[in-house]
This record gives C-alpha cells, structure tokens and sequence, in this order.
C-alpha cells in the first residue's frame, strides 16, 4: 500500500503506518488513579505534619512527573508533554485558588469573632481594650463613598457621552488617551494629589472627608468612563438613525433613546465602579485621616472609614492586642460583604435590565 | 497512500439534537468524492467526522461507524490525534498561521511529528509539498515571509500544501473555494485534478458546476423535511448524478429547482 | 478650535439651544478630566519642589533628596518585578485553563471566581499577609537559608516573623493575578477558531495546537497584562506597608528582617505623622511613583494596542 506512491511523495520516517490510528495508550482510567494516589500521597503527608499548602503543592508536583513518566513509557513523548501541560495547568489553576480560598476563609474566621450588633452601633470613642465599634467608620465609608461618586458619575458619563456621540479629532484621542493614564495612578498618588490640592487653602496637616472624596473621584472617574463608553458603543447606530430621522435633535437623541437603551449597563458599570474604590485605604489615610469619634461633616476635620479603621486597629493595637485584632477583622468582613453585596447587585441589575436592547 | 473509507449507518448528534441520520457510503480511493445539497443539510457536519473534528464542539458526538481501510476511526483505541495526522483538512477560508513563515507553515504539521529532521531533509519536503500545490514557482524568493501576505488564492494552496506536508491518506475540504475569486478557484480546481492520483478526496461543495467538472463520484445531501435530520439522499458515479439522477429530489435539486 | 462644532455644525447650520449646552457639558467634563491630571502633575510638582531644594538637614535622615529616595524606589522595583515574575506565568496557567481545559459551563464561574479576586480589598490582602501568610513562610525561609543560602537572594539570617520582601512578593503576586489574568483570558479567548482548528487537523495535541496557535496570538496580551500588574505591583500601598519589616538597607537577601521599603508603603506610614518639609519629600517620592508607573501603563497599553491592530488587520 505504501510503495508504489511513496517515490512521488515526501520521504518520511513512518514507523507509525502499520497500525496507524491506534496506539499503545494508558488505560482509561489512567489519569484518575494517578491523581487518588497522589492525593493520598499528600493526605499522608498532611497527616505527618506537614502543612496542608505544602503538602498539597508535593501531591501536584508528584501527580505531573508520575503521569509524565508513566505516559511517556507507554505513549511516547508528545502525548506524555500534552498530559504534563495539561497536569501543570490544571495545578496552577488550583494553587491560585489556594491563597483566595485562605483569604475568604480567614476574613469570615476572624471577623466573625466581634461581628456583633455593638460593633455596628459604637464608635471607639473611650475605647481602650475591649468592645467599640466601627459605627463612625461605617458611616464615614458611607459618606465618602457617596460623594466621591456625586463627582465621578456626571462626570465620567460626561465625558464617555463626549467620546462615543461627539468626540473627533485631536482632543478626544487626549482624553482616551489620558483616561487610560488615569487607569493607572497608583492609589496614593491620588491621595498625595487630594492632600497637595487641599493643602492650598487649608493649612499645612490638614484632614477632611471630602479630601477623601476627592481622592477617590481621580481613581473612580476613569473606571467610569471606560464602562459607559463600552456600553455607549454598543447601542447600534440604526437606533441614533431612526431617531433623527423623526427630526429629534441630537441631544434629546442621546437623553431618550441613546442612555435608556445602554442604563442597565452603565448601571452595572457604576456599581462595579463603587465598589472598586469603597475598599480604597491608602487615599483615604493620607486625606481623611483617623479618629475614634462619630464624624458626619465631610467638610470639617478628620473621618474615620472602614479600611483605615481597620488599618488603625491593626497598626496600633492596645494591649493586649486581641481585642484590636479582632476589630480589624470584623472591620474587613463587613469591607468584603459590602464589596460582594456590590458586585451581586451590579450582576442582577446587568441581568434583569439587560433585555431592553433588542437590537 | 491513498485509502478508501466506509461509512456504514451514521448519526450525527450535538448533543441530544440529531443533526445527520443513518449515512452509509463507500468513498473510493484516489478519487474526488464531492458532496452537494443545500445548505444545513449535513454535508459539512458529516465531512468533520470524518476525520473527528466534529467532537471539539462541546457534547457533539457519533453513532455508527467510520472505516479506512477497515479500521475503525471511532474504536476504543484510536487516537483523535493520530485519525487527524492520517486525515487532513482544508476549511472554508484560508487558514494559514498568521505568526509563522510560509516556509514554516508547511513545515507545522512535520514538525509536530518528526522533531529530529535534517535541516536539508526538511527543506526538501517543504519544496515537494509546495510544488505539489502549484505554489512553489510563486513563493520560492520569500518563503520567510508571514503566510498572511499572500493572496486569498495563494493562500489556501499554502494551506493544501501544509495539509499534504504531512502525507495524508485522505484529503477533506470543505468548500475550499467559497472565498476565492475564480481565477483562485481554477487553480485549486486543477490541483485537485493532480492530487488525486496520490491521495483521496473529499469535497463539499455548494457550486454543482465545480461538482461536476472536478469529482468522479458525487453525493446529494439533503434535509428530509423541515426540523428533520440531514441525511445522503443519493451518491453515484458524478455522470450518473447529473444526468440520471434515480431520486427526485436530486433531479430538483441540480436542476435549479430548489436549494 | 472646539470640537463640538466640528461634526455638529457640519454645514454651518445654526445649533439648537439644548444642543448646544449638551455638546458643551460633555466635552466640558473630557477637558476636566484632562485638567485633573494636570493638576496632579501640577501640584505634586508645586509640593515636591521645596523637598528638592531644600537643606539637607531638613531631610528625614539628613541625606539629599536622591539618597532618600533611591532605597525606596529600589524596594518598589524589587517587590514589584518579583511578584510580576512568580504573577505571569501562573497567569498564563490559569487564563490557559479557563479558555482551553476546564468544560464551558465551569470556565464561566472560574472567570467569576478570578474577578472575586480582583475585588477583594487590599487592606484585606494586608491583613491577611501580615497575620495568616507570613508565620507560614517562617519555616520555609529558615529551610532556604540553610539549603540555598549560598544564592544571595537567600543570604539570611532567615526572618522569625516572616515580614519579609518574599512575603510582599507573594502577597503582591496574589493581588496582580486577577488583572494580568483577565487581559490574557481575554485574548485566548479570541483566538480565531480557524487557527485553532487548523492545528488540530494537521494531528496537533492540545498542547501543540495551543502552541502553534493559542499563544503566538496572545502574545502581546501576555506583555502588556504583565505590564499592567506590573504597574499595580508598583503603586500598591497596603499589602507593603503592614507586611514588611523595613530598614532602609539597600539589598537582594529577600528572607531577612532588614528590608528596603517602598515609595507607597514609606508614604503611607510615614505621612500621618509628618510636618513641613518631611510632607514635601514624601509628595516628591510620590511624583517619582507616578512618574514609573506612567510609563509602565503607557508601555503597557502601547503593547495592549498594536495587538488589537494586529488582529484587526487579520
């Protein structure tokens, strides 16, 4: 069958072309029974002693070479390099699961020890030691949070409407430009900005919670833009057509038929966009500051938030230092509950809304 | 080389929805097998199993049985991989890597086989295979150029001649000349008039005039009805077909009547 | 030369009212953004010059403002370039997995799970550095200074609090994983089909068809997501600021309690209790961060860029 046509064809080795479509290959239950071996391989290990991350990246690496070996013995070298990649890839995967599922967990741990009503109803106001709360923090997050998003999202949906219906030219390619760089401003930086900016017509040390605001405004405003630009460009030009076409003028094009058709996913946007910055400390340390007492005025003197309240307690606890600890844990399980309470409401309002385009 | 392949009772499922029911054909070697019908009728799906491209959509799978030369390409042992290295496959649109060198894309296919070969032996195959797609004469002064910077033409023999590097057994395209201005479609038409003596082939087709001019043997897909299973209506000598037809729906359909 | 009127007013017609104060409220906002940044470039400057000026001794350890400076940034770029090294290629793993190996209904919620990351607040990642990871890494450091101690980036003395740079790194890994990973996930995913399948029908196993094909094309997505982290790497505070054990020493030993700072941590702690020009010297090392990770992003999105032309020429 290969002789007589093999003259005219490319010369190759073909050791193959006798059983050509089948090859010695590891039984099909292979890969499993390596993997349970491995596993209790590690498990063994866990039980002498060994940490479970230790133990559990020895029964990765253990599990790859052994498929590697046993699969390249039998099925050669190709088929035994696709199974260490996909051993590799797969081990990667989960190592990278290992430090979010430790995270998760020990914020819930720890957190949950003073995650109790009196931690939302006192401020550290004569604390020292025991009890306190984070109710001035809460609050304060709340407040700063807000009005750094009164400032972002006019501003932000400004500018992506001037980008998506009107920008041309030179200017717009600048701000698309510059909104990129804004991307990337290193979070103390903005706050550096909030203070150098207040520090002109405040006095030198000054701390007030619409720094704060401030602060975050540089870093929300460009997350802003991006998401409603995204959700801008989607509303298809037929709809921008159409309306014209009925003699409506640009502007009421954009207010009635432009935004409502794309709100769900500005919406979306916006949320995500809060709750980006709501977990802001670094800003927020240098501009609102701490303090131990309720404060609701955004324009007079220091504010506390969640973050820095955390922060705080853990940089400067008393003594002993268990109670301090243990608040600036329940200060971070309520900083991530309120960050995953954010992203479920973004997912269910991009979900319920989203079918209005029919496009 | 080239081998002849028996299909015998095939379903063509994604997932639970039956997509082609019941084929059972004999292709012959060192022939050009086309498959016409309108579209959706199967004809691509069944060409994609052929060398078991169809199960990398998710849940897509095969009833019944695929031989070649008597071996079946869906038994317990059989490679996925290895059916593809014996099968090979032009698509629809050209294809070439867009990162790698003309030289280099024909190369690609003997490279993942062979890693240990002779610069000189290498540069060899790569010649006979572009020359056995019509393509040297045209590339010969810039094969370190990227594929993507020749003509749609070009570029699919780039790809025949990639899919041939790797001595094939049976040849699949489909379509292969849906993208191509006529003069591209000449050149590949007339290809295929060379490479059969070498090699099977099996070509979809919706243009019944190619059908004709370049197959020997010609099957009619069709739907039996709406939101039915695809399935081969008919398949005979190309001469037959189109002159002959013993089905109805075949006669209508070369006629222009439908599709 | 206002642009409002550049499409609007295209054949001279007169614009409405409501037209006219729209187009100018929009682009309004686009020039403001562009002033904010000005302003921050601005005013860090105004801020960080008397620090430049100023007397040595009014410098916090009497050095000049370059002296003070250089460990910090030192410290930045070490963090920050370790943590993008041990990032990227569990990046590429992990984006690899989600596009290619794991089944299409679980790759959906691993891309949630990975945006779960991103939103995890640093503070977080700070405390969780400082108090669970750290006395992790005790024993560790302590079996790489007696194994491997003869590379200099375990000289030693081991740590016993585990407040070192490989613990910042580690941490700082974790957090730039979401971000480099979505960019590169991104562009797998775009991998056109064509390609993928032309592999495959030449006999490529999974590995080689994402060799020939998955990886040319997502290569400059794997430079410029690294970029990008790299650029978060750079300008983040927290996790630094409570994991580290700082000194100011100028060194490569990762595993010792004597470690460079960084420019954000240094800012972050030392900030709150600083007056007059010590505020000048710490605004003017922020000027020098964001002067670093200005051309890191923009490098970042050049790379980005040209890939989204590449493929569009495709």
């Amino acid at each position: 069958m290969t002789s007589a046509h093999t003259a005219s064809a490319p010369a190759e080795a073909e050791p193959q072309l006798q059983t050509p479509l089948t090859h010695r290959s590891l039984p099909r239950r292979a890969a499993p029974a390596v993997l349970l071996v491995a596993l209790l391989a590690g498990l063994g290990l866990r039980l002498a002693g060994l940490a479970l991350a230790w133990s559990a990246i020895l029964a990765a690496v253990g599990y790859t070479v052994a498929i590697y070996s046993w699969s390249r013995a039998v099925e050669g070298t190709r088929k035994a390099f696709d199974r260490m990649v996909t051993a590799i890839v797969t081990s990667a995967f989960l190592l990278a699961l290992l430090p979010l599922v430790s995270v998760l967990w020990t914020v819930v741990d720890r957190g949950s020890g003073r995650f109790d009503s009196e931690f939302f109803s006192y401020s550290m106001r004569g604390i020292v030691g025991e009890g306190g709360g984070a109710h001035h923090a809460i609050i304060g997050t709340l407040i700063v949070t807000g009005i750094a998003a009164l400032i972002s999202v006019p501003v932000g949906m400004l500018t992506a409407i001037y980008l998506v219906e009107y920008g041309r030219g030179r200017l717009a390619r600048y701000i698309t430009f510059f909104v990129d760089v804004m991307t990337g401003v290193p979070s103390i930086v903005a706050g550096l900005f909030a203070y150098a900016l207040f520090e002109l017509f405040y006095e030198a040390g000054v701390r007030m919670g619409i720094m704060g605001s401030v602060a975050l405004s540089v870093l929300m405003i460009p997350i802003v833009v991006r998401s409603t630009e995204e959700m801008l460009k989607l509303v298809p030009n037929e709809l921008r057509e159409a309306s014209y076409a009925l003699a409506v003028p640009k502007w009421r094009t954009i207010l009635r038929v432009v935004l409502p058709t794309a709100v769900a996913g500005i919406a979306t946007g916006i949320t995500l966009a809060i709750a980006r910055v709501i977990g802001e400390t670094a800003p927020l340390l240098v501009t609102a500051g701490v303090t131990a007492s309720d404060n609701f005025n955004p324009f007079d003197g220091r504010m506390a938030t969640l973050s820095v309240f955390s922060y705080n307690e853990y940089r400067s606890p008393g003594v002993p230092p268990e109670p301090s600890f243990d608040r600036a844990w329940a200060a971070a399980l309520t900083l991530i509950l309120i960050v995953m309470l954010l992203n479920l409401v973004a997912r269910l309002i991009s979900r319920l809304f989203a079918p209005k385009t029919r496009a | 080389m080239a081998k002849r392949i028996e299909v015998k009772g095939l379903d063509i499922y994604y997932d639970k929805f039956l997509a082609v029911q019941g084929v059972s054909m004999t292709i012959r070697p060192k022939a050009v097998t086309a498959l016409i019908g309108p579209s959706g009728c199967g004809k691509s799906t069944f060409l994609r199993t052929l060398n078991r491209m169809h199960e990398l959509v998710p849940k897509a799978r095969v009833e019944g049985k695929v031989l070649m030369d008597d071996q079946d390409l869906y038994g317990a042992n059989v490679d996925p991989v290895s059916v593809r290295r014996h099968i090979g496959m032009v698509f629809q649109r050209p294809n070439p890597f867009p990162t790698m060198s003309i030289y280099d894309n024909v190369a690609a296919g003997v490279k993942l086989n062979s890693k240990r070969m002779k610069r000189a032996d290498l540069d060899d195959l790569v010649e006979r295979s572009l020359k056995s797609a019509n393509l040297w004469e045209e590339v010969k002064d810039r094969l370190g150029k990227p594929g993507s910077g020749l003509s749609g033409g070009q570029q699919q023999r780039l790809c025949i001649a990639r899919a041939i590097a790797v001595q094939p057994d049976v040849l699949l395209m489909d379509e292969p000349c849906s993208a191509l201005d006529p003069i591209s479609t000449q050149a590949i038409e007339d290809l295929m008039l060379d490479l059969k003596s070498q090699y099977t082939i099996v070509i979809v087709t919706h243009n019944m005039q190619q059908a004709a001019r370049v197959s020997d043997v010609t099957g009619f897909f069709n739907l039996k009805a709406v939101g039915e299973p695809g399935g081969l209506v008919e398949i005979d000598d190309t001469e037959t077909i189109f002159s002959t037809p013993s089905n109805r729906a075949t006669e209508d359909y070369i006629s222009g009547r439908f599709g | 030369m206002p642009p409002t009127t550049e499409k609007t007013g295209t054949r001279g017609a007169p614009l409405r009212l409501g037209d006219r104060v729209f187009a100018g409220a929009s682009t309004g906002a686009g020039v403001l953004i562009l002033v904010i940044l000005a302003g921050v470039a601005a005013f860090l400057v105004s801020e960080a010059w008397p620090a430049v000026t100023a007397p040595s001794e009014e410098i916090p350890g009497e050095d000049n403002i370059v002296l003070y400076i250089w460990p910090l940034l030192f410290g930045t770029l070490l963090s920050a370039f370790l943590a993008l090294v041990i990032a990227t290629p569990l990046a590429v793993a992990i984006a690899l997995f989600i596009s290619h190996y794991a089944p299409r209904s679980v790759a959906t919620i691993l891309g949630y799970v990975i945006d779960l990351l991103a939103a995890v607040p640093s503070i977080i990642y700070g405390l969780w550095g400082a108090q669970v990871l750290a006395p992790q890494t005790v024993d560790p450091t302590q079996w790489l200074e007696d194994n491997l101690g003869f590379i200099p980036l375990f000289d030693g003395p081991a740590s016993a609090t585990g407040r070192t740079m490989l613990t910042v790194t580690l941490v700082l890994a974790v957090m730039i994983l979401p971000i480099c990973t979505a960019v590169v996930r991104e562009a797998f995913l775009q991998t056109p089909r064509l390609h993928e399948e032309a592999s495959l029908a030449l006999g490529a196993t999974r590995w080689e068809m994402i060799r020939m094909s998955v990886l040319p094309f997502g290569r400059s997505a794997i430079v410029g997501g690294a970029m990008l982290g790299l650029g978060r790497a750079l300008g983040e505070t927290m996790a630094v600021a409570m994991v580290l054990s700082v000194s100011g020493d100028v060194t490569f030993d990762l595993i010792s309690q004597a470690n460079p700072s960084t420019i954000a941590a240094n800012v972050a702690l030392s900030f709150p209790e600083s007056s007059g020009t010590e505020i000048n010297v710490l605004i003017a090392s922020g000027l020098v961060l964001f002067i670093v990770t200005l051309l890191v992003n923009m490098a970042a999105r050049a790379v980005i860029n040209r890939r989204r032309d590449f493929s569009g020429a495709n």
